[in-house]
């Protein structure tokens, strides 16, 4: 199957960005738009669909087993793992990449995810104590710990905005880690934070839910956080 | 606080756990790595870490942790410092606990779990995502010293040259990937670049993008490595798009068995043939008998791994992640049906040569994790490998802190390319693995090592590629050193 990649684009020291569609042909069913990033990169002369020479598609990925978080973008419009999203998914051959618009676009698909760090610092979010572990902690550490930190509900939820107040669901699975391990003396500086930086800026959409590509049921994180930061049920 | 600043390349397990325990005594640190430590491969570590914790009422001692540990390893590390590693191995998974680290455990108990090459339950897990759950703790830890100013980082930046003179280093140098710009750091340096992945792009389970420059870097500049023949094949591997996929150690520690087809029955031929540990061997044992068996006349297919023996309780509690992982890129549930399976490259046991103190042969220069070689000897025991990375990286650290000083970060205005060319990457992989596969011999080696001389001309005097090939010829000669088949380095010269 012949699929058309059509890349919104942006030179590093360009601040405008263009469209640029390359042709891949695959019959491999396990194929991924990380794949063919892949392999049209080592093509020794990369060219477009009108014929033209291109430069390399300049994109980030590590594990490529939806472990890592670095290779989100977002794809057909939705926010996504390149080494996740199968091309058999799109059989009318049609692939739209463009960056994630929440960040600053450094080139091409990579983004500055800084931001995301940052903030996690500015809620101060570490434990301040040993750990108390019980099942329950546990089940939420564990599944909090799944997060991968790659933006994708960021880049869906309709209140987040990099450098704004509201820092998004992707505090939360930390918040919850840490609050979850913690007592309640520990857990003060932490719940203050997340209600100024989370709970206040949440609209309850949860689109987030949809796209989390580790399926973290971000509904479930919210409710543990919120029940015991701003309804104080321990 | 004082002045003296290490500067610590990848943040990794080995990189954090050196940032961490230079913070804890006060000591500056630069975390400069390619990408943010939750891209590290460490992430992706599955099964477990070992620690004779001896929780499970088994008896187990640090004694006969150090013992499985230097016989898994063929007696090729060094004695005095795996048993430091050993030794430090309870207090290491205790403090995990306490960073929060959802081991399985009951009442403050943590329970093991088997792993291969060691008799009793010894590893800590968190079901078959332990190297995230550590991952996600540290990097937490970390923060805390990131806001104290204690740690700055640098999380988009590429280590691209180093100035050795007179075997001491005077500065590396470091391109920010983002703005293109480079900057030297000067002062001590500790490298946890992790494994040799990039060296066999598509064909190991870790991540490419420990690209192996790192390492080619180091030796053209000098730094002494050890033992880079020593290649760990996992059994248990599957070809997905562009890598290998691990089915962890763990699915044989929690009861599947390997078999093939032989004289049209099921042959459980590890069982058979090694009753002592049977599907648990060390791994170069299991994937070699996997690469024999599949080769004789009597035996058809591939080899299966058999896990629809497991009871629902274990799939449920300790490797849920593991078989939905499994049904999501093989469309197979492990509960219900064998998976074929076959060795991939997992684990790099040879690296930057250091002391029990994680000192390279350059002053002012440290190694630790997967880029250094000091625990695993000729093959590494499932488990042991997270432990050395945060073990070696607290040691190097602790060695880094005492000979710190003043770090000046300067931006330089002399590019540094760091693009190595795909065509010159594949060639010199597929060279390799004919070279170093499971199963070696001399001509094989020696024709590989003359494919990837004939390379040099190809490429300009000090790029990237000419001190990868060079790098991937010092792998070949390493290999063509050793005359004796010793653990992952299995001779068999025909004739
Ligand atoms: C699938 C899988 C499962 C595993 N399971 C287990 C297990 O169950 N138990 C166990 O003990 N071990 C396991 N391992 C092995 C273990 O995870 C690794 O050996 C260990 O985590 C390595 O840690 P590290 O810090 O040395 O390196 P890494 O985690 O690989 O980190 C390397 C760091 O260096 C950076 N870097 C690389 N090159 C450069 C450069 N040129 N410039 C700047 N930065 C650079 C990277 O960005 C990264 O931050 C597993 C490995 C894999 C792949
Ligand atoms: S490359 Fe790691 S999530 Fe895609």
């Amino acid at each position: 199957m012949r699929y058309r990649i059509e890349i919104f684009r942006k030179d590093r020291d360009n601040e405008k960005g263009y469209c640029q569609s390359f042709w891949y042909e695959t019959e491999s069913e396990a194929e991924t738009v990380a794949s063919a990033l892949t392999a049209l990169n080592e093509q020794s002369a990369l060219s477009d669909t009108d014929g033209n020479t291109a430069r390399k598609i300049e994109w980030d990925c590590s594990c490529l087993q939806k472990k890592c978080g670095a290779c989100a973008m977002v794809i057909n419009g939705v926010p996504r793992l390149a080494c996740q999203a199968k091309l058999s998914e799109f059989p009318k051959g049609l692939i739209k990449l463009a960056p994630l618009s929440k960040f600053p676009v450094v080139c091409d698909l990579v983004v500055d995810r800084s931001i995301m760090f940052e903030n996690l610092k500015t809620m101060k979010l570490w434990l301040t104590e040993d750990a108390v572990q019980t099942d329950k902690s546990q089940q939420l550490s564990f599944e909090s710990s799944e997060c991968i930190q790659c933006g994708c509900c960021l880049e869906i939820c309709p209140n987040f905005y990099s450098g704004g107040k509201f820092y998004g669901m992707s505090a939360v699975p930390v918040t919850m880690r840490l609050l979850s391990e913690s007592d309640k003396k520990a857990s003060k500086e932490i719940i203050k934070q997340y209600a100024k930086h989370t709970f206040a800026g949440c609209g309850k959409s949860l689109a987030c839910r949809n796209v989390c590509p580790k399926k973290i049921d971000t509904e479930n994180l919210l409710v543990n956080a919120n029940a015991i930061a701003i309804w104080k049920r321990f | 606080m004082d002045d003296r600043t290490v500067n610590v390349v990848g943040a990794g397990l080995a990189g954090l756990a050196a940032a961490i325990e230079l913070s804890r005594k006060g000591v500056k640190c630069n975390l400069i790595s390619f990408q943010p430590s939750e891209r590290a491969q460490s992430v992706l570590a599955e099964g477990g870490i070992n620690a004779a914790l001896d929780t499970m009422g088994e008896g187990d001692t640090t004694e006969e942790h150090f013992k499985d540990t230097m016989k898994g390893g063929c007696y090729l590390e060094t004695e005095s410092a795996v048993r430091n590693l050993t030794d430090n191995a309870p207090d290491i998974v205790k403090e995990l606990y306490r960073l929060g680290v959802p081991f399985c455990s009951e009442n403050g108990r943590i329970i093991l779990r088997n792993f291969g090459g060691q008799a009793k339950k010894r590893t800590a897990y968190a079901k078959s995502s332990t190297g995230k759950m550590i991952m996600t703790a540290l990097i937490d830890e970390t923060r805390k010293y990131e806001a104290a100013g204690l740690v700055t980082r640098y999380q988009h930046h590429e280590l691209v040259a180093m100035d050795v003179k007179n075997r001491q280093l005077v500065s590396i140098s470091v391109k920010d990937r983002f703005s293109d710009d480079t900057f030297t750091f000067t002062g001590s340096t500790i490298l946890c670049t992790g494994g040799l992945n990039g060296f066999f792009e598509g064909m190991t389970t870790g991540t490419a993008a420990n690209t192996g420059n790192a390492a080619a870097i180091a030796f053209d500049s000098g730094v002494e490595f050890a033992n880079l023949e020593m290649i760990q094949y996992h059994p248990t591997t599957v070809a997905i798009c562009n890598k290998r996929m691990l089915i962890s150690e763990a699915a044989r520690g929690e009861g599947g068995r390997l078999y093939i087809i032989r004289n049209g029955k099921p042959w459980y031929f590890m069982e058979e043939k090694y009753p002592e540990l049977g599907n648990l061997m060390p791994r170069d044992v299991v994937s070699r008998e996997m690469y024999l068996v599949s080769r004789r006349d009597d035996c058809e297919g591939e080899v299966f791994l058999d896990m629809t023996g497991l009871d629902d309780n274990i799939w449920k509690n300790k490797l849920s992640d593991l078989r939905s992982e499994i049904i999501s890129y093989l469309h197979k549930d492990p509960a219900k049906e064998p998976v074929a399976v076959s060795p991939g490259i997992h684990f790099f046991m040879g690296g930057i040569k250091v002391t029990d103190e994680h000192e390279t042969n350059i002053r002012g220069l440290y190694a630790a994790g997967e880029a250094a070689c000091k625990y695993h000897g000729a093959n590494r025991l499932g488990g042991n490998s997270m432990l050395g990375a945060l073990f070696g990286g607290k040691t190097a650290a602790a060695s880094a802190a005492v000979s710190a000083g003043q770090c000046i970060v300067k931006k330089t205005e002399t590019p540094v390319g760091t693009v190595s060319s795909p065509e010159i990457r594949h060639i010199l992989r597929d060279v390799l693995l004919e070279g170093l596969g499971i199963v070696r011999n001399t001509k094989s080696m020696n024709d590989s090592l003359q494919k990837i001389n004939t390379l040099c001309d190809k490429t300009e005097k000090n790029s990237i590629d000419s001190k990868r090939i060079k790098f991937a010829a010092a792998m070949l000669n390493s290999a063509l050193a050793r005359t004796q088949s010793l653990g992952a380095h299995f001779l068999m010269n025909d004739g």
